[in-house]
């Protein structure tokens, strides 16, 4: 498990350097979830070493941002007059981009012949 | 015996009771979404968030006394963001079947974030730094606070429309998914990621593995488009 953290966090601290280093406008994290899947798929067993570790990061993942949410509600001030006015934006301009985003892998996969709908929704 | 302020005011100088508070806040969160049968609207950060505001407003504590001992959970995300390469590894081969839908998707739900976000707020009325604040909106918090600034935008405005939107996008993607009769979980996973980052991805995940993997790219794919695409969108907007 220790091997795992110090792995994620190798790649998150190569991933910032790079980033700062070139003047990315990625931030580190994401090109640290880049190199560790260069890494797994460049050196087998590294995936198996992280997994566990990966897998319960991920399904608490929602806990990670309730730091940053406490926050919002805290200073909801800034939102100012507006509040109102910018989460009826947020909510239209997220169902049209959900509904766009949804539609367009939808109708790709069909044209290239890479439709999946074997599975039922649960969710 | 010490008196009970004294205790109070110790162990509200302290990272330990708030770091604990917000584990506490998210349990009960994830039960009560648990106990909901995972019902979108019963969202365990939206609950756990409402619980600690409340909390923080009753005990007058300031958010950077709470944020003193949150930063640990904080601090986690980063190599969460890290972790995501598991999934995408895992389902490489499906991934790479999945290469055109994925960028078409990618295209057509950055650009509708970014443009649908200005062009509704303007009907609104909304102008100045807080309409430049929105363009960013659907993406990861770190980068929309980059290219905010770089906009003219407000950066604490724009972290709150950032969290806003992920809340918003992970309560609304399921009912909105089964209206549609949308059952390719790469599909909806990948759409989730775009349009709502990590809260979305994180929605992803409790409903679908599958779904889980695809958001995760959906959201870093995003994170570099909004970088490049925003500042163009907001110069033809003006």
């Amino acid at each position: 498990m220790i091997l795992a953290v110090a792995i994620l966090l190798i790649c998150q601290l190569l991933g910032e350097t790079l980033a700062r280093g070139l003047g990315l406008p990625v931030p580190g994290p994401v090109l640290g979830m880049a190199l560790l899947l260069l890494g797994c798929l460049m050196l087998p067993g590294m995936a198996a070493r992280v997994m566990p570790t990966a897998q319960g990061l991920l399904s608490h993942l929602s806990l990670l941002f309730v730091p940053a949410g406490v926050g919002v509600i805290s200073h909801l001030d800034v939102l100012g007059g507006s509040g109102p006015a910018l989460l009826l934006v947020l909510v239209i301009s997220t169902a049209l981009a959900l509904i766009a985003g949804v539609l367009t892998f939808v109708a790709v996969a069909r044209l290239t012949g890479n439709a999946d709908a074997t599975e039922e929704p649960r969710g | 015996m010490t008196a009970l302020p004294e205790i109070w005011s110790y162990l509200s100088r302290e990272p330990l009771l708030w770091l604990t508070a917000t584990l506490v806040a998210y349990l009960i969160g994830d039960q009560l979404s648990q106990r909901a049968g995972r019902n979108p609207l019963v969202n365990p950060v939206l609950v756990a968030m409402v619980l600690l505001g409340g909390l923080l407003w009753v005990t007058k504590t300031p958010y950077q006394t709470y944020f003193a001992g949150a930063q640990f959970v904080h601090f986690m995300l980063g190599p969460a963001t890290v972790a995501l390469a598991l999934p995408l590894y895992v389902n490489r081969a499906q991934i790479r079947r999945a290469l055109l839908p994925m960028v078409a998707a990618l295209l057509a739900g950055s650009v509708t974030a970014i443009v649908s976000a200005l062009w509704i707020a303007r009907v609104l009325g909304i102008e100045g730094p807080v309409w430049l604040s929105l363009a960013p909106k659907s993406t990861t918090a770190p980068v929309a606070i980059g290219i905010a600034e770089q906009l003219g935008g407000l950066p604490t405005l724009t972290a709150a429309l950032v969290i806003l939107t992920g809340i918003i996008g992970a309560v609304i993607v399921t009912p909105l998914m089964r209206l549609m009769h949308i059952r390719d979980w790469r599909a909806r996973g990948f759409a989730v990621g775009v349009a709502a980052h990590g809260i979305g991805t994180a929605r992803a995940f409790q409903v679908n593995d599958t779904a889980g993997a695809f958001a995760g790219i959906g959201m870093g794919l995003n994170a570099l488009l909004t970088a490049i695409l925003a500042p163009y969108v907001v110069s033809l907007m003006l």
